[in-house]
């Protein structure tokens, strides 16, 4: 699925119209301030979550009673939590699981949900039927709602988080990529691809998928935020990530029991969660803006 | 009679391609649309043949079903396309055999230059496309062969144009493209369905050439579809006339030509203008509209629309096919047969 970005590597292939493409690509997408703003602080938590055991100053896990709920000082600049963890390691090792969240569901939801979407599309009748009702069951429940069952059936943890927020996020893909393949594959082109004896399978991943996948592609970044947003939710309520992992719903969930004493404690992972979803929101409008076919040629 | 008329279940072996006895239908909202109507047709070796009518009359869909990509609803309701031999019909629509045919024997040209290529693919991606798969070529042998094709075809600096993307091309030069994509493989055969239509008429000229040498290169029989008479004038060795999904009168071009026989032929030809002609006269439109194809009339389709219809015609179902002057001309018409109308 990356065929769309597949940068030629001769050089006498990158011809100008190419280039300009790409250009007016970085132009759009970074036309708005706040598209800026979004990628700067994407990739400060991405650096973060990274080299989280480097930035941290303590071990987000060691319990320190003698320290509880200390105001934010030269040793913890963000103080500490009910139990004396040091509250900016915690948001830096909350930045990890925020992420490993993120992409895990997105990962998973979209490969499956695209894939899904595809097929329901192109080969239609009763797999289409079939496919398309169990979405339709899946998206009569809200999303966060849907994550909430399934999430207090499965049990908390990382792992059992990333597929409920993945089942739940599924039937978006694959509306989307359904709705998209019908119109793709309505096109002559297809139809000059089976003329000259082509699978099935290689029409639909060669010629339809690249065609299809771009709508697909800011899905994704929306769904980003909106997933990290669901992880914290569902943290907070307590069956999500489970203590002592760092996670900022559940850092909030702590905090918000000492709102008055240590507002810290509450207000640092709920901006950060915050911050984040508004990123990813901001650089999927950027991303939306600049791959619209309406915008071309503009600016 | 000739082939056409006797419905025996022997091929004879001459014929490359014979198409007997075709039916093809939709079925949509309010009935059942009859595209194509008991069409047959031969193609030889190394033959051109003409498939002439108007918007709508089952050329494009005849030919479609001869290679089995009828689109749902659509279904080849009755019929058999002999192909060397074997009826592809027999074939599933997307098994494995068709598919060797597609692409491999009978190529395919289509009618949109603009939309046929896909866009986010180079052009040399969608040319190797069928080398690799017919003919098992690795990535370099498919390039090279591509960087031939399109030098064949008269692209200027081929090597360096195969990364390019269909969107850097102008029309005509995709319908090169095109061309060279359907002759990939040198099919035995080549359905081109309105292949210069989108173009403008000095390239059309230019590309109907360069189609069919190219076509004459790799030895192959061409099925040329068109409205336009004038395109199948020059090329074709025979043509078939269809009308409401049928086909109305067949023969050798200079028959159809300088004796045409079927009133709706008669029409075609008046209201196209001809340079071998005084000046001066005047193009005749065909009145009306063809039938609808959901519930056709019983007697002969362009009955509301003849000009010479007589009683028998108001009278009978739709006429047979029957042999006239000139070698396998035949035409369906009440009027041109023994005795009506003199």
């Amino acid at each position: 699925m990356n065929e769309v970005f597949t940068v030629p590597k001769e050089p006498e292939a990158t011809s100008a119209p190419r280039i300009s493409d790409w250009r007016r690509f970085r132009r759009v997408f970074f036309q708005r301030k706040l598209v800026i703003f979004g990628v700067v602080v994407l990739v400060i938590l991405v650096l973060t979550a990274i080299f989280a055991p480097l930035i941290a100053p303590h071990d987000p896990y060691l319990n320190s009673l003698p320290e509880r709920l200390q105001s934010p000082s030269a040793k913890h600049i963000l103080g500490t939590d009910d139990l004396g963890r040091d509250t900016f390691s915690r948001l830096v090792y909350g930045a990890r699981t925020a992420l490993y969240v993120g992409f895990g569901t997105v990962v998973i939801s979209a490969i499956v949900g695209m894939i899904l979407g595809l097929l329901a599309g192109y080969l239609g009748g009763i797999i289409n039927a079939v496919i398309m009702r169990v979405m339709d069951a899946l998206m009569g429940f809200p999303m966060l709602v849907l994550a909430l069952l399934l999430a207090a059936v499965l049990g908390g943890g990382l792992q059992n988080v990333i597929i409920a927020l993945s089942i739940a996020t599924l039937p978006g893909y694959t509306r989307l990529m359904c709705s998209e393949t019908l119109s793709v594959k309505e096109n002559e082109y297809i139809m000059a691809q089976k003329a000259i004896g082509s699978k099935s399978i290689r029409t639909m991943v060669r010629h339809v998928l690249p065609n299809a996948f771009q709508p697909s592609l800011v899905l994704i970044t929306t769904m980003l935020g909106n997933v990290i947003l669901a992880e914290a939710g569902l943290s907070f309520i307590g069956i999500g990530i489970q203590p002592p992992g760092a996670a900022w719903g559940s850092m909030a969930a702590v905090g918000y029991r000492f709102l008055e004493s240590q507002p810290l404690l509450a207000f640092a992972p709920s901006i950060a969660i915050m911050l984040v979803v508004f990123a990813f929101n901001m650089v999927g409008d950027g991303l939306r803006d600049a791959l619209d076919p309406r915008l071309r040629g503009t600016l | 009679m000739t082939a056409q008329g006797t419905a025996c279940d022997v091929r004879p072996a001459s014929e490359l391609l014979w198409v007997e006895d075709l039916h093809t239908e939709f079925r949509v909202e309010g009935g059942v649309v009859h595209a194509v109507n008991g069409v047959s047709y031969t193609l030889d070796e190394r033959e051109i043949i003409g498939i002439v009518g108007e918007s709508g009359c089952g050329k494009s869909v005849s030919q479609l079903s001869v290679i089995q990509l009828i689109r749902n609803p659509g279904r080849i309701a009755a019929g058999k396309v002999w192909f060397e031999g074997v009826n592809l019909l027999d074939y599933r629509p997307n098994g494995a055999e068709m598919r060797a045919i597609r692409g491999a024997k009978i190529g395919m040209i289509f009618q949109e230059p603009m939309t046929s290529l896909n866009p986010v693919l180079t052009i040399g991606r969608q040319l190797t496309e069928s080398l690799e798969l017919h003919l098992g070529m690795t990535r370099k042998e498919a390039r090279d062969r591509a960087v031939e094709l399109l030098d064949q075809v008269g692209i200027p600096s081929a090597r360096t144009r195969l990364d390019d993307y269909p969107h850097q091309f102008s029309g005509g030069m995709r319908q090169r493209v095109m061309i060279a994509i359907g002759v990939a493989c040198q099919p035995k055969m080549v359905i081109a369905d309105e292949p210069t239509t989108a173009l403008d008429c000095t390239t059309q000229a230019q590309l109907l050439e360069l189609m069919l040498s190219t076509i004459e290169g790799c030895r192959g029989a061409l099925v040329l579809v068109t409205h336009n008479l004038g395109v199948v004038a020059r090329y074709a060795h025979r043509i078939y006339i269809m009308y409401a999904g049928r086909i109305v009168e067949q023969g050798l071009c200079r028959d159809i030509f300088y004796k045409p026989s079927h009133p709706y032929t008669i029409g075609l030809l008046k209201s196209v203008p001809r340079l071998d002609e005084a000046h001066g006269r005047r193009l005749v439109p065909i009145d009306g509209r063809p039938p609808s194809l959901i519930d056709m009339p019983p007697t002969c389709a362009f009955l509301p629309r003849c000009l010479e219809a007589g009683e028998r015609c108001r009278r009978e179902p739709m006429p047979e096919l029957k042999a006239v002057e000139g070698e396998g001309h035949m035409v369906r018409c009440y009027m041109r047969e023994e005795g009506a109308g003199e």
